[in-house]
């Protein structure tokens, strides 16, 4: 390995077996307190149709088995706490300690959800206090906590537009969605029963006005957009985009993905944005942890207020708080009992921590980006040049040249140590690199960054099949996904044979 | 600010190497008169130690003090410490989705086995990386019907959960599916004939609950011969799925969607929680989420990446069979060690102390004048009972006694006044349990 490389060196990793494949009968990892009531005879109580004879297959270890093998697992993962994660979209920064311990405190995990709203006010006032810190922070009139993740907050959210506009006789028929959202956006649409339209992007990646006018007609119910956008560039013409859009009677969406660049600086509530969702786990660090849990909310103005998904939060008279479940308007129930609460409160914890200083972690994201930006240019080719907010977005065009992609680059950005950026998206771009450092990195860090990059942009030069081959200093080399799409495998059997799922 | 990694000169430094004068420079994009001029008014700053006693005081501000008896769909049950210390190691709680496997092998092979554990649960063939929780599972597995199928009648059971049910109607609204309901019979399951008399061969799903809501265990023989006889599919909820270490699993069923919330995750006021759809491998293509499979690296080892994504948004955008992104990854990783804690003798002793504790419940509530249960079916750890009373009035008086009472079914089912969702877990004394029936009988002695 290129010894100029000052972040990761090779280490070891044990090797470890699937839990199955570690199990013997008559060993066990947990243990009850004595039954104190006489025990019940399952076959008596359940009758025979009912009994079940233990679970075929189920693991049987000790406990320092369960604990080696959930540690060699977790060993095998990169993650933020080892290093910059740089994934364009995803804002991996810091997740602060502090907001685990307060989500187990006693009182706050061990609340049920049906318990007497007398015997919950603590519960209920994390929540008051949190919709206020998004509302000041969004500029919006309303919010709901209760979506469980981004995409449900936009399936929330376009129900909203559609119970609004049903309420006016015409719900209409189409959602317009530029090429550079998400792939939950267009998805999303269609769940709320919509069809999509692809709108293109100009010819600096944004929203293109000209075109944007001849496309909403009395059919359109919304636009989705994201801002600033996958490329990382504030939509400029976004209070225009909203007025061409109330002129015709329809709405504007706004995809929060990207709120950490605006936090603290800009509100959307302010520039003509009618509805929201934000990600909790992004831009209010609460954890990934692999791929969620998360949270959505949603925000909106006034208009949108009456159909909000049940349960309500609602204060009463003496300052008592209520959830309720009544409201004629409402799109319904999103999700069973009150959001992912615990989420919710370790969003709070980090609100808490920053205050209104929470506008110094958006210009340090900012910064960061556009530091990495200044010292990657002409490295890498940057196929937009308006300015770039949080993330800045490259492109392989460059690398393509010796036959080194965009994957192959980030493969080999492992090898330096760092979690690879965002890859081939978005579709505006082709080849892309999405680079977002979050406000979390160091100066020292983002240089190593860029380090790594530059010495990956030589290497693609002098030495491509080094980039295409990487990474080399894994567990495991580049997976064979074809082949596990093409007989998928998807559970371990006895005598590990495969899953026999359809073609 | 301790969590930003900057001096205020390495601020000046950076700004100075990319030529900006000012940090208001980089927001110069922004058009002048949307830039918030003022600081934003929320609480705060504050240190680790004010945040604790923040949420200490709200915690103090809730239940604690009170044994509760309820259940209706999330439950109490004993949680290792160790499953807290492996989800709290930062290398699975700051990692995102496995999207580059070489570096995330340890959350794909985890993925893996909960995948495993839960057809092994279900006993289905295959199951999905985790949905939101058990009431989006269920519309999923609703909507995946409706695929499988090209119909879009959906018949669901009254004793479903009837917060599930909502949310079925919620989304079931937009997708042009119309929603009918089952009456259940004075057993408490699904009443057969009132099935009969719906089913056509215009039917995508039959939607049963096991442990149902009112606590009693159906039976599926019957209901998916039914359902299968008109080409319809038979989709079981299961929410508590402690229950699955005594009781037959869904083999019969075509889709299972299933709470995990009982497998080592804290009730945690409703949530995060981690729901599971799993069902037979020739529908696999028809799941939404994700999945991890097993496959080898170009040496020949053994790796894991995410599969099927054709079926997901990010590739398939609006021909998606779901628009879920973000899971309960770390969730369905607590259920995953919780229950390879458990194995297999674990969880047949906590599901045999469920069953006895709830037995040994009814027992004590029947001796008190007045109470009777409501139905005959058999049941695992919850059941319903009915009072001479209104069951508010007697939660009332229990609340007093520092004892949360058992849910109210008159809401949610008008023909169920007075009667009562009670449950007990292995986490349920019988010092509590005879304290509650004390309670119960003296607030029915009560004058109203």
């Amino acid at each position: 390995m290129n010894t100029r490389i000052k972040k990761a060196t090779r280490h070891t990793n044990q090797s470890e077996g699937l839990i199955f494949e570690k199990s013997s009968p008559g060993k066990r990892a947990f243990e009850l307190p004595p039954l104190d009531v006489p025990a019940a005879d399952p076959g008596r109580a359940l009758g025979k149709v009912y009994r079940r004879e233990g679970v075929e297959g189920f693991p049987e270890v000790s406990e320092i088995e369960v604990i080696r093998h959930f540690t060699r697992l977790s060993t095998w993962n990169y993650a933020i706490d080892l290093g910059m994660y740089p994934l364009g979209s995803c804002t991996m920064k810091y997740n602060p300690r502090v907001n685990e311990f307060v989500a187990r405190l006693d009182g706050i995990a061990t609340e049920h959800p049906f318990q007497p709203q007398e015997l919950s006010q603590g519960c209920l006032k994390i929540l008051r206090l949190l919709e206020k810190c998004l509302l000041e922070i969004t500029g919006m009139d309303a919010l709901t906590l209760q979506p469980a993740a981004g995409a449900h907050g936009e399936l929330t959210g376009l129900l909203l537009i559609r119970a609004y506009l049903e309420k006016q006789g015409n719900p209409r028929k189409k959602v317009l969605i530029p090429d550079s959202a998400h792939g939950t956006n267009p998805a999303t649409a269609v769940i709320a029963g919509y069809e999509v339209e692809n709108i293109r992007s100009g010819p600096e990646g944004q929203v293109d006005i000209a075109k944007l006018r001849e496309q909403v007609t009395p059919d359109v119910a919304a636009l989705m957009v994201t801002n600033p956008s996958t490329l990382g560039i504030f939509e400029q013409s976004i209070p225009e985009i909203a007025e061409i859009l109330h002129t015709k009677g329809a709405l504007l969406y706004m995809d929060g993905a990207n709120m950490n660049a605006l936090t603290g600086v800009t509100r959307p509530g302010d520039f003509g944005v009618d509805v929201m969702h934000l990600n909790l786990h992004k831009t209010f660090s609460t954890p990934h942890g692999g791929g969620g849990p998360g949270a959505g909310p949603v925000a909106m103005k006034k208009i949108l207020e009456p159909f909000r998904p049940v349960p309500i939060l609602v204060e009463k008279e003496g300052g008592r708080l209520a959830l309720e479940s009544v409201r004629p308007d409402s799109i319904g129930r999103v999700k069973a009992f009150s959001g992912n609460f615990g989420v919710l409160v370790r969003a709070l914890a980090y609100i808490l921590a920053y205050g209104p200083g929470v506008r110094q972690a958006t210009e340090d994201a900012v910064l960061n980006a556009n530091y990495i930006r200044k010292n990657l240019e002409g490295v890498y080719d940057l196929p937009y040049s308006l300015p770039s907010m949080h993330e800045v977005v490259f492109s392989d065009a460059k690398q393509k040249k010796n036959g080194v992609s965009t994957m192959d680059i980030a493969k080999r950005l492992i090898d330096y140590g760092f979690h690879p950026y965002t890859t081939a998206f978005p579709l505006i771009v082709h080849g892309a690199l999405m680079i977002e450092p979050t406000e979390s990195e160091s100066r020292e860090e983002c240089d190593l960054f860029i380090d790594a990059m530059k010495s990956i942009a030589e290497e693609s030069a002098s030495q491509p099949e080094l980039v295409k081959t990487a990474p080399h200093t894994t567990r495991v080399k580049r997976l064979d996904e074809v082949g596990a799409a093409r007989k998928p495998i998807l559970r371990w059997k006895p005598g590990g044979s495969r899953s026999e799922a359809a073609d | 600010m301790r969590y930003l990694p900057k001096s205020t000169a390495e601020r000046q430094q950076m700004l100075a190497a990319i030529g900006k004068k000012s940090i208001e420079e980089l927001f110069s994009s922004i058009p002048e008169r949307y830039r918030l001029r003022k600081p934003l008014n929320i609480p705060g700053p504050y240190s680790e130690e004010e945040i604790i006693q923040y949420f200490k005081a709200r915690a103090a501000e809730n239940s604690g003090g009170y044994t509760s008896f309820l259940g209706a769909g999330v439950y109490n049950h004993l949680r290792s410490v160790v499953t807290d210390a492996i989800i709290q190691r930062g290398e699975f709680l700051t990692s995102y989705t496995p999207y580059q496997a070489e570096i995330t092998q340890g959350t794909l092979q985890a993925i893996f086995e909960f995948q495993t554990l839960m057809c092994q649960l279900t006993g289905q063939e295959v199951a999905n990386a985790s949905m939101y929780d058990g009431s989006t599972a269920a519309t999923e597995a609703v909507l995946m019907a409706e695929r499988l199928t090209g119909r879009q009648r959906v018949l669901a059971a009254r004793s479903v959960h009837p917060e599930y049910r909502e949310v079925l109607r919620t989304f079931a609204k937009n997708s042009g599916l119309q929603v009918e309901e089952i009456a259940f019979t004075k057993s408490g399951t699904v009443d057969p004939k009132a099935l009969q008399g719906l089913l056509k061969d215009d039917v995508a799903a039959v939607v049963v609950q096991s442990p149902n809501f009112f606590g009693a265990i159906e039976s599926y023989g019957a209901l998916a011969a039914a359902a299968h006889s008109c080409g319809a599919l038979l989709v079981v909820v299961i929410t508590e799925a402690v229950s699955l270490g005594l009781v037959q699993p869904p083999a019969e069923a075509d889709i299972v969607a299933m709470e995990g919330q009982s497998f080592g995750l804290a009730p945690s006021y409703g949530g995060p929680f981690a729901g599971v759809i799993a069902s037979k491998d020739k529908n696999v293509r028809q799941m939404p989420g994700r999945l991890a499979g097993q496959t080898t690296d170009s040496e020949g080892c053994r790796g894991f990446v995410l599969t099927l994504a054709t079926r997901e948004q990010h590739i398939r955008r609006e021909k998606a069979t779901s628009n879920i992104c973000t899971n309960q990854a770390l969730c369905a990783l607590a259920a995953t060690v919780h229950m390879t804690l458990l194995g297999k003798e674990g969880l047949r002793e906590m599901a045999g102390q469920n069953l006895s504790k709830a037995q040994f419940a009814l027992g004590e509530l029947l001796k008190v004048s007045g109470v009777r249960r409501t139905f005959d079916a058999p049941f695992f750890n919850e059941f319903t009972v009915e009072l001479p009373k209104s069951v508010k009035l007697v939660n009332a008086q229990l609340v007093r006694e520092k004892i949360i009472g058992p849910f109210v079914l008159g809401t949610a089912y008008p023909e169920l006044t007075k009667h009562a969702l009670v449950c007990v877990t292995e986490t349920t004394t019988r010092a509590e349990i005879e304290r509650f029936a004390g309670a119960v009988k003296k607030a029915l002695e009560q004058p109203v």
